[in-house]
């Protein structure tokens, strides 16, 4: 029993770790960038609504009222101010640019918030419980799975049924032609980018009200949701929910083996998919 | 006037000035423990350490097109084998150091062959996934210290020269000798024939291909190169610091995030801009460093301004500004000097 709790337990942590991926997954859809900055930004929104919790004296959750169109808008600004000007066929300006954004918000956020662990309040939601067959499930991360999953549906239903998923589509497939048919790919690559930290925002919160945070564990965050597009293959929104669930399963089970071993467990399970798969095991597009 | 008169040649003015006072300057160094206080010897000392790494992270990303943000990896592997084949293989700290190298390039061969699978941005984060693969396998050898790490005991500090002053004179000359090795074995790959297929590459890889050359393998041995390289780098490092622990050994901030900075502000692509870029890293951080955070970030943005507005760095400035090659590596067409009149 105890091993179908860890797997268990792994599934629903696979969810935050989708979550972590999906904006990830999103922007590299739609104009190949791969931001190095975004594990920082996962963290950037938990201070947010660390934030917001503690001058509005909201809770956690209905603080994504504000930290997610903040997140958004920062987002939109930051592609059509800065990112912009590093896409093209040349791989190291986006690269490097992301790299030094992370310095600077890994910095930044020191400064602000010194580099003392902080955690976000939720009352009664961080302790309640569901007992299942024999199980006892968190409502949190039966919560945190459930978000995942409808933001990932919400995402995908974007993409294939919008005006706004069309415009996406049209860019990833062929800028310049996009670009001759009436679209601004600068702007579309904005709203993606605001999409993108808008689920990076729900992402940070429900990580701050999960765990305590600090200003250095960006980049743990940014790997985890790498290894879950990865393992998901590249450009496929329900593959990389999946990547998450096994990264997650790998962990609680290295986890329950030897404590020590829980993150190691995840990256070893990571690249022995990289080794029999590369292409991560349901890709839709090369990259 | 005749095609003969034309001469083509590698060789400048300007390059003979360079190499005649790069000598000079190399000469001065070598003697630095006669004239130089001990903490200016520190101090040169990191800063050969981390001009080496700069030119081995320059020759990878500038060169073969492989942006890595995981050389930590290696620094840190290079670090923990000098303590682990000294303390229990009871080699001599020379020894271990040259071990470490050969042990560097075994171990990125199994690396390379997994993460060449991923491409451009992937392969970088696909880097730093090893690099946390190694800290926390590292942290789990309770013998080397475990998580809080281990310091190099007296006897095998001793074993190097047994008065403090000689020491220290021993691994800044150590450090001295791996960057002038270093830059050198960079400079001559790069004039090699190796080095050609790889600037090939570098600038157009599909006709590079279609020239015949093999880039998997290509890529593959400046990877392995490289990675033996900063390993030693890494084991020397160590033997200064004499004290190691996973959070240092493998830490992205000191010897990846610095690295990409000097080599982006220098210039990329070059082999001036990681000497130029090193020296401006080490003049901001000496006059900068008391900032702490505040510094991290202008080096942020200094870099970010740099890759956008001036993608070549400060050498690339210069270069285009003066038509320089200090380093020459391409040929150029002479052409003989009454053909102005004709």
């Amino acid at each position: 029993m105890d091993w179908v709790n860890a797997i268990v337990q792994g599934t629903l942590l696979g969810g935050l770790y989708a979550l972590f991926a999906a904006g990830l997954s999103l922007i590299f859809g739609v104009m190949r960038l791969v931001n190095i900055a975004h594990g920082d930004l996962i963290v950037m929104a938990a201070y947010l609504g660390l934030t917001v919790t503690a001058t509005v004296g909201l809770h956690p959750l209905a603080a994504l009222a504000i930290v997610v169109p903040a997140m958004a808008l920062i987002g939109y600004v930051l592609q059509r101010g800065l990112l912009n000007q590093t896409l093209g066929e040349d791989l190291l300006p986006p690269l490097l640019v992301t790299f030094g954004l992370s310095v600077i918000l890994q910095n930044g956020l020191l400064e602000v918030y010194t580099a003392d662990p902080q955690k976000m309040d939720a009352g009664a939601l961080e302790t309640a419980s569901i007992a299942m067959g024999g199980l006892t499930l968190g409502v949190l991360p039966v919560l945190t799975f459930a978000i995942a999953v409808a933001v990932i549906w919400a995402l995908q239903w974007t993409f294939y049924h919008t005006a706004v998923g069309r415009a996406f589509r049209a860019v990833s497939d062929n800028q310049d032609i996009a670009q001759l048919m009436g679209l601004n790919r600068r702007h579309v690559f904005g709203l993606a980018m605001a999409l993108a930290l808008g689920v990076t925002a729900i992402a940070g919160i429900l990580l701050g009200i999960r765990t305590s945070f600090d200003p250095s564990i960006g980049g743990g965050r940014l790997i985890f949701g790498f290894e879950a597009v990865i393992i998901g293959g590249l450009g496929n929104l329900w593959g990389t929910l999946a990547g998450g669930v096994i990264l997650g399963i790998a962990q609680t089970v290295g986890a329950k083996i030897d404590p020590g071993f829980q993150i190691l467990a995840g990256h070893l399970a990571f690249l022995i998919i990289l080794a029999i798969r590369p292409n991560g095991l349901f890709p839709r597009i090369a990259a | 006037m005749s095609l003969q008169n034309y001469s083509v040649t590698r060789s400048s003015k300007a390059a003979r000035v360079a190499a005649v006072l790069g000598a000079l300057c190399v000469i001065l160094l070598i003697s630095a423990p006669w004239w130089a206080g001990r903490a200016e010897m520190r101090l040169l000392g990191e800063l050969f350490l981390y001009l080496a790494l700069a030119s081995l992270w320059n020759l990878m990303a500038g060169y073969a097109g492989l942006v890595s943000v995981g050389q930590q990896a290696f620094v840190g592997f290079g670090g923990y084998m000098l303590f682990a084949l000294t303390m229990f293989g009871g080699l001599h700290p020379f020894a271990a150091i040259a071990l470490a190298g050969v042990l560097g390039a075994l171990v990125s061969v199994p690396v390379a062959v997994l993460i060449f699978r991923l491409r451009g941005a992937y392969f970088a984060i696909g880097t730093w996934v090893i690099a946390e693969v190694f800290r926390l396998g590292f942290a789990q050898v309770s013998a080397l210290g475990g998580g809080s790490g281990s310091s190099l005991p007296m006897a095998i500090v001793k074993s190097l020269a047994s008065k403090r002053d000689m020491r220290e004179a021993l691994s800044y000359w150590l450090a001295l000798g791996a960057a002038v090795l270093v830059v050198t074995c960079v400079y001559l790959f790069l004039r090699s024939r190796q080095g050609l297929a790889l600037t090939a590459i570098r600038d157009n890889e599909l006709a590079a291909k279609s020239l015949g050359i093999d880039i998997w393998r290509t890529k593959f041995t400046v990877y392995v190169v490289t990675s033996a390289l900063t390993a030693m780098i890494g084991a020397l490092i160590f033997l200064q610091k004499l004290r190691i622990s996973p959070d240092a050994a493998f830490s992205v901030n000191d010897w990846t995030a610095f690295v990409i900075f000097i080599v982006v502000i220098g210039g990329i692509g070059t082999i001036e801009g990681p000497i130029i870029g090193t020296l401006v890293f080490f003049a901001l951080r000496e006059t900068l460093a008391d900032l702490g955070t505040i510094y991290l970030i202008v080096l942020g943005i200094v870099a970010i301004v740099v890759m956008l507005k001036a993608p070549k760095g400060i050498w690339g400035l210069i270069r285009t500004r003066f038509d320089l090659q200090l380093f020459p590596l391409g040929y150029r067409v002479i052409a003989p000097k009454d053909d102005k009149e004709a």
